[in-house]
């Protein structure tokens, strides 16, 4: 099976008033179908603009990148059909209720009212929304906001969803019922998942595999076992250890307790 | 094309129903010229303005011009609000057409323009203000034009800026001197010789001079043809601008 994701040398400078800043020097990388790849990365590694070029908002300075089978820079419109982006931001309009914007969401993906209320009720189903359809965003909860924002992603019926740090700010018990949700997701319908995420523990207990990068490249990758024996001397080595022995430090954040398992 | 059309509908749908929602800032954003022809407008009723009409209908028209000069120059804001909260990014990764994105928010705002216009003009009508039916009509569709070009360059010089104090300076320090050369309270034909110069080279004395000949139904005058030539060359102008800006801006 062909991959989901492949980069080449991918690559984005910026000119700011100090000088060209090399955000991300050249990224070579490979994401399987039905896979769910942490992409981890130190503050300021780089991971933020990579995932905005996978995304389409940003596009690469060098290099070249096939989404979902389109070429990033040659058909963005048709990559745009196929990903689902869950920002860290939500982007929901709090005075709006959760009904109506999963229906303006299913019509930005061209879907008819009627395919889109079809697609709201199973998705509310699925993601346990329906009590909360005529609610208005602004009375979710944290952890309610994040299941709404990964309804939007997921409304079109993506083959690769990218999720930018998605249990940033939220208590354990949302942390845990989200990672259940992101299993889910992958086991029930397919679905490639792209995850950044500051927490090691997070990524531990969800990625089949991990890219680590550092200073806008890949510093190392492979399933988390692997690294841990080949970076943090064994197996039984913690996630954090096996990073701070690539990078040389810390993720930004890793200020929550670990959920169990 | 169709798409396009399509997802604008989307798009003003979903800011219209936003506005409708926020009732409030609707009326302030009347407050101003409410309150200059309430408390101004009956200063000037005996005074004589060297225009053709009445006070009112020299005031009005140039309130209707301050009203659309403030609206929509200010449509920036929402979209630096909404950068702050994801909305922006959460639409420009779906296929939605990117001029679309624009188009619906500046035909949302032009219609907000077109009520608030409706309400002045009959509140004026309570004062005294006597216009043609035609004339009005005219009136509206010079301030619907300004309202899609002010808020186009608003919305692109928006997604430039990550900000409010840095976009709301910008925006004060063009438009009070663009609403005191425009001749919007009191026509510029009152003006000493250096500052009527000085004001024929801002765009909006045209459509205030345009929407005042309508207001008095002249419509042979050479100021309604005038106006309407500055206003759509400076709608086209905004337009092309403000979308190639917007679309520059990552929009």
């Amino acid at each position: 099976m062909a991959p989901i994701l492949t980069t080449h040398d991918l690559a984005r400078t910026f000119e700011t008033k100090r000088g060209t800043v090399e955000a991300v020097r050249g990224i070579d990388m490979t994401v399987e179908p039905g896979e769910i790849l942490g992409f981890l990365g130190p503050n300021g590694a780089g991971k933020s603009t990579t995932l905005r070029m996978l995304t389409t908002l940003l596009p690469p300075t060098r290099g070249t990148a096939t989404v979902a089978g389109h070429d990033l820079a040659r058909e963005p419109a048709l990559v745009r059909q196929r990903i689902g982006y869950v920002a860290q931001s939500s982007g929901v309009d709090p005075s709006e209720t959760v009904r109506n914007e999963l229906m303006l969401q299913g019509r930005l993906y061209r879907l008819s009212k009627a395919e889109a209320a079809t697609r709201i009720e199973a998705l509310a189903a699925d993601l346990d929304l329906t009590e909360l359809l005529e609610r208005k965003c602004a009375e979710l909860s944290g952890g309610q906001k994040r299941r709404l924002d990964i309804a939007l992603a997921l409304t079109h019926r993506p083959e690769i969803v990218f999720l930018d740090e998605p249990t940033t700010g939220l208590d354990p018990g949302s942390r845990a019922d989200l990672w259940d949700l992101i299993r889910r997701v992958r086991s029930e319908h397919g679905t490639t998942v792209f995850l950044t995420t500051h927490y090691l523990d997070e990524a531990d207990a969800l990625s089949d595999r991990l890219i680590i990068v550092d200073d806008g490249r890949v510093v190392a990758e492979g399933p988390p076992e692997e690294l841990k024996t080949r970076h943090g001397g064994s197996p039984d080595a913690t996630l954090q250890d096996t990073f701070i022995a690539i990078t040389g430090r810390g993720p930004k954040k890793d200020d929550l307790a670990p959920v169990a398992l | 094309m169709s798409t396009v059309l399509s997802d604008t509908a989307l798009i003003y749908d979903r800011y219209l129903r936003q506005t409708l929602r926020s009732r409030i800032s609707l009326i302030f954003g009347m407050l101003q010229p409410m309150l200059f022809l309430a408390f101004f407008g009956p200063l000037l009723e005996d005074v004589p303005l060297g225009g053709e009409g009445d006070s009112w209908q020299t005031l009005v028209p140039g309130l209707l011009v301050q009203l659309g000069l403030f609206s929509a120059a200010f449509a920036g804001f929402g979209i630096i609000v909404e950068k702050q909260l994801g909305v922006v990014e959460r639409m420009r990764v779906t296929p939605v057409s990117r001029l679309a994105l624009l188009l619906g928010r500046v035909l949302r705002d032009a219609t907000l323009l077109l009520v608030q216009s409706l309400i002045l003009v009959t509140v004026g009508v309570a004062f005294g203000l006597r216009a043609p039916v035609l004339g009005v009509a005219i009136g509206f569709v010079f301030v619907a034009a300004l309202a899609i070009s002010l808020a186009s360059l608003s919305y692109a010089f928006a997604m430039r800026v990550n900000t409010i104090q840095e976009f709301a300076p910008v925006i004060n320090s063009i438009n009070l001197p663009a609403m005191l050369l425009s001749g919007i309270l009191l026509p510029m034909a009152l003006a000493p010789a250096w500052l009527d110069v000085i004001s024929h080279f801002v765009p909006f004395r045209y459509l205030v001079e345009g929407v005042r000949a309508a207001f008095v139904g002249d419509y042979g005058d050479g100021s309604l043809a005038l106006g309407a030539a500055v206003t759509a060359a400076f709608t086209a102008v905004s337009l092309t601008l403000g979308t190639r800006l917007f679309r520059k801006a990552g929009a």
